[in-house]
């Protein structure tokens, strides 16, 4: 197929406008059924619950730390369906909604953000590693798994996240290199959400970041983060040509950071209202809910339903990260090494000793 | 039923001591569900709202709009009525009360105690060590690796520590601040010394110096109020200032009647016709065109890392009082302008750090301050320099003197500067020639060409 090779500076791969109109894209046509819209439409209702769940619990004393994803729910879902069984993922530290897909309980997530798991999901059932919160060091780690799966002949793809910050990182540079010399089965997923921190995406780039790709001799296209279907279609695409076996490929999925960076952040020191206002109107639920209405694929038990589906994963986060265990000082031993390893057995020990020295004697 | 439970503030933003309450959003007797914004908090890092943890009814509220709280304390009391939620999040009402951020906050305080050690006992046992008030006297057993066992031992006297515990940044503030550890009482959680501590030590030291001692003996009458916002960084700046940097002043007086003359044919020319002229432009102007020559003023004397940091940039620091107290905004690479743009910019800077709405950009990262004292009708005085800066120039009253000129007194427009700067790495030498020059171009504007 034909990769564009430039894109109209502000042209992206569309299939669902923000009003809820469909569009095809010859490039990229998506085979859907309705069933499929409506799953991904409940995929983005709960992975935003449960955003906003997290948010409160953390206002609440809950969590030490929560870091959004509002705003950026269509790109992470919309790649997240698109890998199947046996592809890896490789996340930051925000990807709650491929977290979501990869069937990993939202109720582990927070475990980390609570402290009380190092991880907390074993990351070879789920295909999907760890949050990485060392920005960008996903990535080198993402095409070394991919290269793996080359040598052992697997027919399938790894995908990384990263974002508009992180494409600055020496890191993602050399895996692009990496990726691009070995040929190997990895696509690069980039949330640009136009802010690093507090540092906006003028800052880390003069043009726009998946015209980068070509530098590194493999194909990249820009898409609209916040349209499911094309961050669906897309990633697809993109997945399948590198599990055939034709290398790596970027994606730049372009949306907005509608949060703070994460709950420490204070985004109305350095921005403007009125950009965040202008991006509400490209929300990422309103055109699939708007869609869903106008094709009259549901009626409102639909969205009822869902609702109260949301209200009870709610609860069941908010009771649950209340009830998380406190994890034994040493338990931080256990995941050092996957073998038994004598030097760690020893300090595991010695350290648990030292622990015991600080509980009342029983008289 | 109906059960009391409370709701603490929490740490917001990983590692926050305090927040103020900006704004109540319910009242006693309001009906709260899970999620709804209850408060308005400010921390150090951003304003939040802080959403219910339960459903209920409003019972108590802790604190008063303005109120500065620190995290742990008590901020509502919510009426739950029905399911008995296990209240993971309340702070232990019993007594210490720590944070309840979970990860960083306190609990079971009695069992995660830091054990005390007593010295090695002649009979190979540990002594008993009393509880807190109304507890029974308990054994204490000591564990851990015996080389720890030896070096607390050696520190322990009698059962009561004197190991002074406080984290690494604060023994370097108080080895900076010049203050004993020992001698500060600890405030902090399980016994630390704060920095708070230390700074107020400091100061209490400070003005216990100045004041031969007793200044804080309390009087019938006397109000106290609590120190923040602008106050409290001023007071921590000036504090550090004159813990850290042995500044000494000089000061000038200045035949300014021909900056005067130029001010008035600049206020009447095309190109400032957007700012208003004032006096503090030439002298921006002049402090500019003497840093080119002594870049040294503009640069930082980093004590730490036993080096001096050459600016690449004067960042000029413009000192306002505004109605919440000193600030000092600053006009962000100064010597690139020309003489239109700073009269501009400086108006600007003024203008905002006045009002309050500088932007926190604005506030950081100055590299030389001028002070102007002579609005207030003052000739001069010993300004004292922002740390992480070298100088600050004080410029006095404009006012006819008579002054001797070729042996006649005649009748000119006086005013003094005054320069205190960091004497750790500027010499006397170096402070008065760059002094002198400031001087020269203000009794002669026409310098500002000459040594451009």
């Amino acid at each position: 197929m034909a990769i564009p090779t430039h894109a109209p500076d502000d042209g992206f791969v569309q299939l669902l406008t923000p009003e809820g109109e469909r569009v095809e894209n010859s490039d990229f046509p998506l085979d859907i059924t309705d069933d499929e819209i409506r799953a991904l439409y409940r995929d983005l209702f709960l992975v935003r619950r449960v955003d906003a769940e997290a948010t409160a619990l953390q206002r609440q004393g809950e969590l030490g730390l929560w870091a959004q994803l509002l705003g950026q729910e269509a790109a992470q879902v919309g790649a997240g369906r698109a890998l199947v069984s046996g592809d890896m993922a490789f996340p930051t530290y925000r990807e709650h909604g491929v977290a979501w897909c990869r069937g990993v309980d939202p109720l582990t997530l927070l475990g980390l953000f609570r402290g009380t798991t190092n991880g907390g999901w074993d990351p070879e059932e789920h295909g999907f590693a760890l949050y990485t919160i060392v920005i960008g060091d996903q990535c080198p780690q993402a095409v070394g798994y991919a290269m793996g799966l080359q040598h052992d002949r697997a027919e399938n793809a790894v995908m990384v996240f990263f974002g508009d910050g992180a494409s600055s990182q020496g890191d993602v540079n050399e895996s692009f290199i990496w990726a691009s010399v070995f040929n190997a089965p990895v696509v690069f997923f980039c949330q640009n959400n136009q802010w690093a921190i507090s540092e906006p995406l003028e800052r880390q780039t003069r043009i726009p970041l998946f015209q980068r790709a070509w530098g590194f001799g493999f194909p990249g296209v820009r898409i609209d983060g916040n349209d499911v279907l094309a961050c669906l279609a897309v990633s697809r695409h993109m997945l399948q040509r590198a599990r055939e076996g034709a290398g790596p490929a970027l994606i730049e999925a372009f949306t907005y950071r509608m949060g703070a960076h994460t709950t420490s952040d204070d985004p109305t020191r350095y921005r403007l209202d009125s950009d965040v206002e202008a991006w509400r109107l490209r929300d990422p639920l309103e055109r699939v809910r708007s869609f869903l209405h106008k094709q009259q694929l549901v009626d409102q038990s639909f969205f009822t339903e869902l609702d109260e589906e949301a209200e009870q994963l709610a609860e069941r986060l908010r009771a649950g990260t209340r009830a998380l265990p406190n994890p034994l000082p040493p338990d931080m031993f256990d995941h050092a090494y996957a073998e038994p390893h004598a030097l760690v057995d020893r300090q595991r020990a010695e350290f648990s000793q030292y622990v015991a020295g600080f509980a009342p004697e029983e008289v | 039923m109906t059960q009391e439970r409370q709701f603490c503030l929490p740490d917001v933003g990983e590692g926050l001591t305090e927040g103020e309450v900006l704004k109540w959003l319910v009242a006693v007797g309001d009906t709260v569900s899970v999620n709804q914004p209850l408060v308005e908090v400010e921390t150090a890092k951003a304003a939040v709202e802080l959403p219910s943890p339960y459903a209920g009814v409003v019972s108590s509220l802790h604190a008063d709009e303005g109120q500065l709280l620190p995290v742990g304390a008590p901020l509502v009391t919510i009426g739950v009525t029905g399911e008995p939620d296990p209240p993971v999040a309340e702070a232990a009402a019993s007594g210490s009360g720590g944070p309840v951020l979970v990860g960083y906050g306190v609990t079971e305080s009695a069992t995660r105690r830091r054990p005390r050690v007593a010295p090695p006992s002649p009979h190979g046992t540990d002594r008993p060590e009393a509880g807190p008030p109304g507890e029974p006297v308990k054994p204490v057993r000591h564990g851990g690796l015996e080389v720890g066992r030896a070096a607390e031992a050696r520190f322990a006297t009698d059962g009561e520590p004197t190991v002074v515990r406080a984290k690494p940044p604060v023994r370097r503030l108080a080895r900076q601040l010049g203050v004993d550890l020992a001698s500060v009482r600890p405030t902090g959680r399980d016994g630390t010394v704060s920095r708070d501590d230390v700074e107020s030590a400091a100061a209490l030291a400070l003005s216990d110096a100045s004041s031969g001692g007793g200044s804080g003996r309390p009087m019938l009458g006397d109000r106290r109020e609590p120190v923040r916002g602008v106050t409290r960084s001023m007071a921590a700046a000036m504090t550090e200032s004159a813990a850290t940097i042995p500044a000494v002043t000089e000061w000038v007086e200045v035949d300014v009647t021909r900056s005067g003359a130029l001010i008035e044919r600049m206020r009447g020319l095309p190109e400032f016709s957007d700012s208003k002229v004032t006096p503090l432009v030439l002298v921006a102007a002049a402090c500019l065109t003497a840093l080119r020559r002594e870049p040294k003023l503009n640069a930082m004397f980093d004590a730490e890392a036993g080096e001096i940091v050459h600016r690449s940039a004067v960042n000029l620091g413009i000192a306002v009082a505004s109605d919440r107290g000193l600030v000092v905004p600053h006009v962000g690479s100064a010597e690139a302008l020309t003489l239109a743009e700073l009269s501009v910019a400086l108006g600007d800077v003024v203008r905002r750090g006045r009002d309050g709405t500088a932007a926190p950009a604005d506030l950081v990262g100055g590299t030389f301050t001028i002070t102007n004292v002579g609005v207030f009708g003052i000739d001069g005085g010993t300004p004292m320099i922002t740390p992480g800066q070298s100088a600050i120039l004080a410029f006095g009253a404009w006012r006819e003197r008579p002054w001797v000129e070729r042996g006649q007194v005649v009748v000119r427009s006086v005013s003094t500067v005054s320069l205190s700067f960091d004497h750790r790495f500027i010499d006397g030498a170096t402070g008065s020639r760059f002094l002198r020059d400031i001087a020269d171009i203000l009794e002669e504007p026409a310098l500002l060409h000459l040594w451009a």
